[in-house]
């Protein structure tokens, strides 16, 4: 579905992906992991769209469809769901109708029929019974003055909302404390489906324990160093991430 | 990042969409001002003898007074002879006595501003004073509330028919020599609306007057009066276009309100003047005064305004809060974007024991755009337990822009409560990226956070006015994040 190859993106002058090459199939959990500044964050950013980054070489297909020809807004119609590592703030935008706007741009893209406000109440007090959240939460300001495990599980929220053929989700286990993060794994494994792919890029392994990857590649200085299952994660745990830089530099 | 600023330039950079111009004969005075112009015009308007003094004394104090210069607003001298003081369609001396009559072509230009005044007044039920250049062409629902005692008619009309109220009300909230703006206007007002609501009734109906400003080089000086007997009820609705031109148009109204014992008058504004090209060129000068007086224990005064359009924006509805137990309101959204200067804001001035206010003013700047709120809280020595809250956010889109905050607070009472709070922020590049993240394209983006950004204003409006608010937000500003 997601195809990535050898991909390069600078920011400014700095280069930051040095030719990354992914492959990504419907129901796969693939984990990327890598050091801080390794460019695991930018290239979730790259996937969604971000201006900010200019792609200098390769290429990002989805669906067969060249993706980099598509603004950030149509990728999402499409089903590209990027969960922030920082959700902004928008102060008195309610929650509700930012996800309501949402959600009717991509029916709208799909040729369906907007949902009316009945509807749509429905079906988010469906979701967030499924995450365990208060529906008081949609009527608060986009993240306003929500705390960090709040936020990650309203990101959460909102891809249960958009279900997403591809979701990218960028260190969602960042400033959790344990109890946070088991219920944001939780939600993600809720959302885990055969139609379904799921990249999560994290720092450490514990988001691992929780939600099981069908794949693991380490980002090293722009490149994927190591790709392989499970265990390699593990790997990673015990002998940090310097061994790796190692291969990377040799 | 260049790629979207282009975007969001091109979405500023949209023409104003009611530029355009009615081809109407007019006869207009030639321009000049002198105390024959003034006759002229009161003669044209068939005013009694008090009317005509009022003029002249009004004019011989304007002769003596300075145009103000402490506003943070820049423009070229005015030359006020240049400016025409009169001008009416053709029409005039034949008054259409229905719609029917109306020159079509009259018809034809609200139409283009989307206002079909036959069809949208009846379906809306609001009663429209429609004010074609200087002189009201079409009022209807006049019968309906001639049933309940309400007078609402033009200006003149209420000169000839009720000369007694206005006599007794004219002037007596905004004098004659309050200020240059307001004196000129008082030397010189073509016409506008007048509204009595008698004790005890509640106006049946939302008054609403278009005002249009129209023939070339004529400043347009409406002057309303609206006076809500005892225990009554008004609700006012005033909108705005105006066609695009090449020169600066002066345009300096008055509006008086008086609001006797229990009585309540709620004003609410949605203006939409030529505010210029991107540079700057050919937008109205909008010198205003407006204020409310609530004369009688337990009254209230609100004023609601959506300002998006002129060059310059120089207006500041107020309050005088005398009665006991008064209460004064003002609820602004002021939109400011490529050259257009607004300095604006209110005055509550509190006067009599337990007397309140609210002030909630939401400035939005983009482009290059000025945007001050200037607003100045008085607690007189008698106003005991007198509270104000004031709350004054700014919007900021883009980087060349800038927001103003000037805040005057004159508290001669112990037992006053005052509170001020201020915020600036602005939209960023990260929420614009959240939003398309979402699927949410970058114009629809921008229009969901601004009216976020003024929803407690929003709501305080009549619910068919508040939907052509956001409406008219949503054309004149679209994006722009540097």
């Amino acid at each position: 579905m997601l195809e990535i190859n050898n991909l390069k993106s600078r920011i400014g002058d700095s280069e930051i992906l040095r030719g990354v090459s992914l492959s990504v199939k419907t129901g796969e959990v693939h984990a990327i992991m890598g050091p801080n500044g390794s460019g695991k964050s930018t290239l979730a950013q790259v996937v969604a769209g971000h201006e900010d980054y200019e792609v200098s070489g390769g290429s990002v297909t989805y669906d067969g469809k060249d993706l980099l020809e598509l603004e950030p807004e149509e990728r999402a119609r499409e089903g590209i769901f990027l969960g922030f590592q920082y959700p902004v703030e928008i102060p008195g935008v309610n929650n509700a109708y930012l996800l309501k706007a949402a959600v009717n741009a991509k029916r709208k893209h799909q040729g369906l029929g907007e949902v009316d406000a009945f509807e749509f109440l429905k079906l988010a007090r469906e979701k967030m019974a499924m995450l365990g959240m208060d529906p008081k939460f949609l009527n608060r300001g986009v993240n306003e003055g929500f705390s960090g495990g709040e936020k990650k599980r309203n990101e959460i929220l909102q891809m249960a909302m958009l279900e997403p053929r591809l979701a990218i989700l960028d260190e969602t286990d960042s400033g959790l404390d344990i109890d946070a993060l088991k219920a944001v794994a939780e939600g993600v494994n809720t959302l885990r489906s055969p139609d379904r792919a799921i990249v999560l890029v994290t720092h450490y392994q514990r988001l691992l324990d929780y939600i099981q990857p069908d794949f693991v590649h380490v980002l090293s200085e722009g490149r994927i160093v190591r790709s392989g299952d499970k265990s390699l994660a593990l790997e990673l745990e015990e002998k940090g991430y310097d061994w790796l830089r190692e291969a990377a530099t040799a | 990042m260049a790629t979207e600023s282009e975007n969001l330039e091109s979405l500023v950079n949209r023409r104003y969409e009611h530029g355009f111009v009615t081809d109407i004969a007019t006869e207009s005075l030639p321009p000049g001002l002198d105390e024959d112009v003034i006759r002229a015009i009161s003669a044209r308007k068939n005013e009694p003898e008090f009317m005509l003094e009022w003029r002249l004394q009004a004019y011989r104090q304007w002769l003596e007074m300075r145009e103000p210069d402490w506003a943070h607003v820049h423009y070229p001298k005015i030359d006020y002879n240049e400016i025409s003081y009169f001008s009416a369609p053709k029409s005039d001396e034949d008054r259409p006595k229905s719609l029917d009559e109306v020159d079509p072509k009259l018809l034809e230009t609200y139409d283009k501003l989307g206002i079909p005044l036959h069809e949208r007044a009846r379906l809306a039920g609001v009663a429209v004073d429609a004010v074609f250049d200087s002189v009201s062409v079409a009022t209807t629902f006049k019968e309906k509330l001639a049933d309940v005692g309400v007078i609402f008619c033009s200006f003149s009309e209420a000169v000839q028919e009720h000369p007694a109220l206005v006599r007794k009300y004219l002037g007596t909230v905004v004098p004659r020599r309050d200020n240059f703006f307001a004196a000129l206007n008082a030397a010189v007002f073509s016409d506008g609306s007048f509204v009595y609501i008698p004790k005890g009734v509640r106006c049946p109906m939302e008054l609403s007057t278009y005002f249009r400003i129209n023939a070339a080089n004529t400043g347009q000086f409406e002057r309303t009066l609206i006076i809500a007997d005892e225990g009554s009820h008004v609700s006012y609705l005033e909108g705005c276009t105006a066609p695009m031109r090449d020169e600066n148009q002066l345009h300096a109204a008055v509006v008086e309100l008086v609001a006797l014992k229990d009585a309540e008058i709620k004003y609410s504004t949605v203006q939409n003047w030529y505010p210029g090209d991107e540079n700057g060129v050919g937008g109205i000068y909008n010198f205003v005064t407006k204020r409310g007086d609530c004369r009688g224990a337990n009254s209230k005064i609100s004023w609601t305004q959506v300002e998006t359009g002129s060059a310059i924006t120089w207006k500041y509805p107020s309050c005088l809060l005398r009665g006991e137990n008064s209460v004064g309101e003002f609820y602004s959204v002021a939109v400011a974007n490529n050259m257009q200067q607004a300095d604006t804001g209110t005055k509550m001035i509190h006067i009599g024991r337990n007397t309140s206010s609210t002030i909630v003013s939401k400035g939005i700047s983009a482009g290059r755009a000025e945007n001050a709120y200037r607003g100045l809280v008085r607690v007189m020595p008698q106003a005991h337990g007198a509270r104000n809250h004031t709350q004054c956010d700014s919007l900021l889109i883009g980087k060349q822009c800038g927001a103003h905050t000037f805040p005057y607070m004159e508290i001669k009472n112990p037992t006053a409560r005052v509170e001020h709070e201020a915020t600036t922020s602005k939209i960023s590049a990260d929420q614009l990226f959240y939003c398309r993240q979402r699927g949410i394209s970058e114009e629809d983006a921008v229009n969901m956070i601004v009216n976020g950004f003024c929803k407690e204003v929003f709501k305080e409006l009549p619910m068919e006015f508040a939907v052509e608010a956001q409406a008219l937000l949503n054309v004149s500003l679209e994006g722009a994040v540097g």
